[in-house]
């Protein structure tokens, strides 16, 4: 009778604490769907596919105001020209640069590694260059401060961990990494208030982010339906379905229009 | 026999179950020295005292918090101010044990000295579980902080050049250390409430802790959350000892400090150099 309790108190015991583990790591959200299959990113599979297209504004372009550096002459000395901010940066015809292109849906579980090589950051007349950064999850990510000052590395994430490392000058490069996709995690330097970047991590390898020319390109997708995404920090974000078939190039466009800079 | 037999493997293969599914819970523990916080208490303790600005999610939106400025620390991001780990690392316990028993002067934190050490020990346990990042990180290895150097003129002289130009601390914390820098004005908190950098002129209690070493901890891991930065692969520990002398000389009270000390400094050596009878004599 005695061993009949035991049982049950201990089957209890069981469940209760199967079930605070079960809350536990329910939470925990780090870990992606392990059993999902990896993608080879190559073009070795016979199905080379692009995805091409260009990034430009309709209607008045929005004023680029001048940067103040007076505050740390360090800094003010390296522009003889006054630096511009880069909220908004146009090239010929209108093309839009510093927009992140990507794909946003239409991958479904696929897993992908990360890049080698380091995604790098500097720091170069007291500005970011570039502005806008693109890495993978996982991938190093290298921070370097060329200018004769002393920066502060301040990156505002919402779904990875805050960090906020100075580098006085000469000092070595910083290396980080982002655990988890986040588009796209503002930077800044708190000591010269107007370095402010973007870092975009993405969980799969097929985002670009546009030059002056406004051009950008995806490449090796596997064919299928796609949802991309056009980012822009101050003109907002764009979407258009694409198919992607092998051995082919498809084309897409996206125009922001400029009242969504005001 | 083999009915007893089998009952007992039964209990004996769920008693190694439970260990093994019990394990993290366990880990929502605290251990500050010997104490051990349980969650359970700290829960209780926590809707007693903090739930009111920190909210019962812990995401420091408690009823009080719109009144509150700075705003109520949120807790599930795991980002916190006074640590001992580096900038981006979850706190210690000890840490946060520390935080609850100094308060956080100048906000509405009060020092939670009324409460036992064990209480302290069981709210640690209870707000570490807020955020799912200190069951999901392994706890950093602690800043060490080496021996501090003489204050001297010189410190005080290379740590006067860190602040005003290479390190750039002025074009926050101002030329004089008001707060006022040509930067102040711009900062916010990672939650994009205005925030003021620290006026060493105005307060003689800081943030983390009294002590020089303390001050040290602040510079070297900076206080997350805020604009402040960790200064620990611009400086090395002698810089860092310099820019803290210097920054003592700022604070309203360095004088009195600084007397304090000489008259110490003289009391000791005058006890030392006497002999033992003029010693006596003296203390007559």
């Amino acid at each position: 009778m005695k061993t009949k309790y035991l049982h049950a108190f201990i089957t209890a015991t069981l469940f209760f604490s199967a079930l605070r583990f079960v809350e536990h790591y329910s939470t925990a959200g780090a870990s992606e769907n392990l059993a999902a299959p990896k993608l080879a990113v190559s073009a070795d599979t016979g199905n080379e596919t692009r995805v091409i297209g260009k990034v430009t504004l309709s209607g008045p372009a929005p004023a680029d105001p001048i940067i103040n550096m007076a505050t740390d002459p360090l800094c003010s000395k390296m522009h003889p020209k006054p630096a511009m901010t880069e909220d908004v940066v146009l090239g010929p015809e209108n093309a839009v640069a510093n927009v992140l292109v990507y794909v946003s849906e239409g991958l479904g579980n696929h897993t992908f590694d990360a890049p080698k090589q380091p995604a790098v950051l500097e720091q170069k007349g007291c500005q970011y260059h570039p502005h806008v950064i693109a890495l993978m999850a996982g991938q190093k990510f290298v921070v370097q401060n060329n200018d004769p000052t002393t920066h502060n590395i301040h990156p505002l994430p919402l779904n990875n961990r805050e960090w906020n490392q100075s580098q006085a000058q000469g000092v070595p490069p910083i290396e980080a990494t982002f655990g988890r996709e986040e588009i796209a995690i503002p930077v800044k330097c708190n000591i010269h208030p107007w370095m402010k970047g973007y870092i975009a991590v993405f969980k799969h390898p097929y985002f670009a982010v546009t030059g002056k020319d406004g051009a950008f390109v995806l490449k090796d997708l596997p064919p299928g339906n796609y949802t991309i995404s056009a980012w822009h920090e101050k003109l907002g974000t764009l979407t258009q379905k694409v198919t992607v078939a092998a051995n082919q190039v498809s084309e897409t466009k996206f125009v922001f229009e400029s009242h969504a800079a005001h | 026999m083999a009915r007893r037999n089998a009952i007992a493997m039964g209990i004996a293969a769920r008693s190694c179950l439970f260990v093994f599914l019990a394990a993290p819970v366990f880990s929502q523990e605290s251990h500050i020295g010997n104490l051990a916080g349980e969650v359970g208490r700290g829960k209780k303790l926590y809707q007693r005292f903090c739930i009111g600005c920190h909210g019962e999610q812990g995401d420091g939106r408690g009823e009080n918090a719109v009144y509150v400025d700075p705003r109520p620390r949120d807790f599930t991001t795991g980002t916190f101010k006074c640590r001992s780990t580096p900038s981006g690392a979850i706190p210690l316990d000890t840490d946060l044990f520390n935080t609850i028993g100094r308060g956080l002067y100048s906000t509405a934190m009060p020092p939670w000295l009324p409460l036992t050490r064990q209480q302290r020990a069981d709210l640690v346990a209870y707000v570490k579980s807020f955020s799912p990042r200190f069951r999901q990180e392994k706890a950093e290895s602690p800043l060490e902080v080496p021996p501090e150097t003489p204050a001297s003129e010189d410190s005080i002289d290379r740590g006067r050049e860190l602040y005003q130009t290479t390190i750039k601390c002025a074009l926050c914390h101002g030329k004089e250390g008001r707060g006022d820098g040509p930067s102040a004005s711009t900062l916010t908190d990672s939650k994009g409430m205005p925030i003021q950098p620290y006026d060493f002129t105005a307060a003689k209690r800081f943030k983390c802790g009294q002590s020089d070493e303390d001050l040290y901890r602040v510079l070297m891991t900076g206080l997350d959350g805020s604009p402040m930065a960790s200064f620990s692969n611009s400086l090395k520990p002698e810089q860092a000892w310099d820019l803290i002398h210097y920054v003592r000389t700022l604070q309203p009270n360095f004088h009195s400090r600084e007397r304090n000390a000489k008259s110490n400094q003289l009391a000791k050596t005058t006890v030392k150099d006497r002999s033992p009878s003029e010693a006596k004599e003296g203390i007559k």
